[in-house]
């Protein structure tokens, strides 16, 4: 039986003045599924996924949450729904500790008149988070800029699981990483589905949607031009979709 | 590989004593020590001369306070000095008609109201920080100029010039308890509460800070505002301590305070809120100033001196943030 979906994004256009960035996009995430999103420099994966996270305005087409149409005007409604993005560029303060950037905007405080910092119940929920989602970063107690490039990124995700989400969306989350790194947030990508968490992936790097996905979406000047489940594709069919027009690719079908 | 990705190179951490954290003290201490030996037959170390020091320091290390936190948001307000002065001029006025509490509030309200003026320009007008303050620094001091024709107003009100600055607590001058007060209260809430942190994620990375919910522009906006009250409490001291109010108030002090602030260990770039250091940082500057008086160096040599040790303290300073 096919699992139910959590997410349908349905007929979604989206035009900059005359630029067409979306046209007729369809999307469907299913409970606990890993999606690739690949495609080109300029292929929409962002502004789709911009749409879903309330940056951006859909010009046409409709969204549903757990079946349910919903109107994601701001990046908070996204967030109240349970939709978290996880930006390519870090949403996180490199001066400040982990804790204070797990709980950064939502700081457990003391109530009345002067709001003080409860810096010990933050810290151990830290630890705790940080140990059920198995990221390595020893010493939570540093700034963010000290730790790795990896361990940022770790941290980032963990800030994002911390909300209790139930879609993640990954922007590039390997971008820039070590080799060894790379590996670790890729384990945890998987660690969140795991956790009955729905993941939206955009990469450039192949291998790492391979790795991760249950089904990879190509898009294409801005369309989706295929949905393909991982076990039945491979790396090669997937740039020439990536890259080749239609008839070249029907060109080359012919020859074969 | 990247040192940027490499955790273990933090270069600082030597068996978790971190020399970095405690260097400005180790300086001021190195300080001290040197003049101490070399200035011990021109009196470095009387009583008088040290409690001079605190005393010549504790204005600057007031508004050195109030200015790490606009620095840490990654702002910054360089209207203070000329606000010092409209401040005290303001407050002096007032006090030749009124009581001690109406001149205090006057003085403090036309901080604040400059503050506000400064933030306006920052956070709606969206003009840099570093322009709309060198601008207002500009009004203000033409304003300070004007309302007096550059005559200074005299306080002959003893309670008040006791009281801001020019009095004794016993054997504390009260100078030193106003100082304790601020760096006592500036450090509990840039460390301890839910408003520092929204600074220091402010200076850090605004747009991730704004992300999470913070409204950044508040924050700003508050900063000036504060920032603004806190150099008319300067004012305040420096009419209290020389028993009148003058144009010129203020008007050396930015450069001394940015120094201070800056070889306290704070980053020009945002994001560091060390209001101890910033202290220290002031009273290094004290320190030697005091020395280079005392070894007979002229008033431009010592300008000459705290514009190399601003230099030297930028060039160690954190680093700006990576792009």
């Amino acid at each position: 039986m096919e699992k139910a979906n959590v997410l349908e994004m349905k007929k979604i256009h989206k035009a900059f003045g005359g630029l067409k960035a979306l046209v007729d996009v369809n999307i469907e995430l299913r409970h606990g599924e890993i999606i690739g999103l690949v495609g080109d420099n300029a292929a929409g994966k962002s502004t789709l996924m911009k749409i879903l996270s309330g940056a951006y305005h859909a010009d046409e087409g409709s969204i549903f949450f757990n079946g349910r149409e919903v109107a994601i005007t701001n990046p908070r409604i996204a967030k109240q729904m349970g939709i978290e993005m996880i930006y390519q560029d870090l949403e996180l303060c490199p001066n400040l500790d982990v804790p204070a950037n797990l709980f950064l905007g939502r700081e457990v405080i003391t109530k009345p008149f002067i709001r003080f910092l409860k810096k010990r119940i933050m810290e151990d929920e830290t630890v705790s988070i940080l140990r059920k989602l198995k990221i390595d970063v020893k010493n939570p107690g540093l700034r963010i800029d000290k730790l790795s490039g990896g361990q940022q990124q770790a941290v980032a995700i963990g800030r994002a699981v911390s909300f209790n989400p139930k879609i993640v969306i990954m922007d590039e989350p390997t971008a820039n990483l070590a080799v060894v790194e790379i590996d670790k947030v890729l384990d945890l990508t998987l660690r969140l589905k795991e956790h009955g968490i729905s993941i939206i992936i955009i990469s450039h790097r192949l291998d790492d949607v391979f790795r991760v996905s249950d089904r990879i979406y190509v898009l294409k000047h801005g369309c989706i031009a295929a949905v393909k489940e991982k076990a039945k594709t491979n790396k090669e069919e997937i740039i020439k979709l990536m890259f080749m027009e239609a008839h070249e690719r029907q060109g080359q079908r012919a020859r074969q | 590989m990247n040192s940027v990705n490499n955790p273990e190179n933090n270069g600082e951490s030597i068996s978790g004593f971190k020399i970095k954290d405690y260097a400005i003290y180790l300086i001021m201490l190195g300080i001290f020590i040197v003049f101490a030996f070399f200035l011990r037959n021109r009196g470095f170390l009387s009583i008088i001369n040290l409690m001079n020091i605190f005393r010549q320091t504790a204005i600057i290390s007031i508004m050195a306070v109030g200015f790490t936190f606009v620095i840490a948001s990654g702002e910054f307000d360089l209207s203070i000095g000329s606000t010092v002065a409209l401040s005290a001029l303001i407050g002096s006025l007032m006090l030749q008609r009124t009581g001690i509490f109406p001149s205090v509030i006057a003085a403090v309200a036309v901080g604040a109201a400059i503050g506000f003026v400064n933030g306006f320009f920052v956070v709606r007008a969206r003009m840099p920080s570093f322009l709309a303050t060198i601008a207002m620094m500009g009004i203000i001091h033409g304003l300070a100029r004007w309302i007096t024709h550059l005559q200074a107003i005299p306080v002959l009100n003893d309670r008040f010039t006791y009281i801001f600055g020019g009095g004794n607590l016993g054997p504390i001058p009260t100078l030193f308890v106003w100082t304790l007060i601020v760096m006592v209260f500036g450090q509990i809430a840039m460390v301890k509460t839910l408003f520092g942190r929204k600074v220091l994620a402010t200076g850090g990375n605004v747009v991730a800070a704004r992300l999470a919910g913070i409204n950044t522009d508040k924050v700003k906006w508050v900063l000036f505002i504060i920032m603004g009250m806190i150099a008319s409490l300067a004012g305040l001291l420096y009419t209290g301590r020389l028993h009148a109010a003058r144009y010129t108030y203020g008007g050396q002090d930015l450069f001394t305070i940015v120094a201070a602030v800056v070889i306290g260990g704070n980053s020009i770039y945002g994001g560091t809120g060390t209001i101890i250091g910033a202290v220290v940082g002031s009273l290094i500057l004290g320190m030697v100033n005091n020395g280079l008086i005392l070894f007979g160096f002229s008033v431009d040599q010592q300008v000459i001196f705290r514009g190399v040790m601003i230099l030297v303290a930028v060039a160690l300073s954190p680093s700006a943030p990576k792009e």
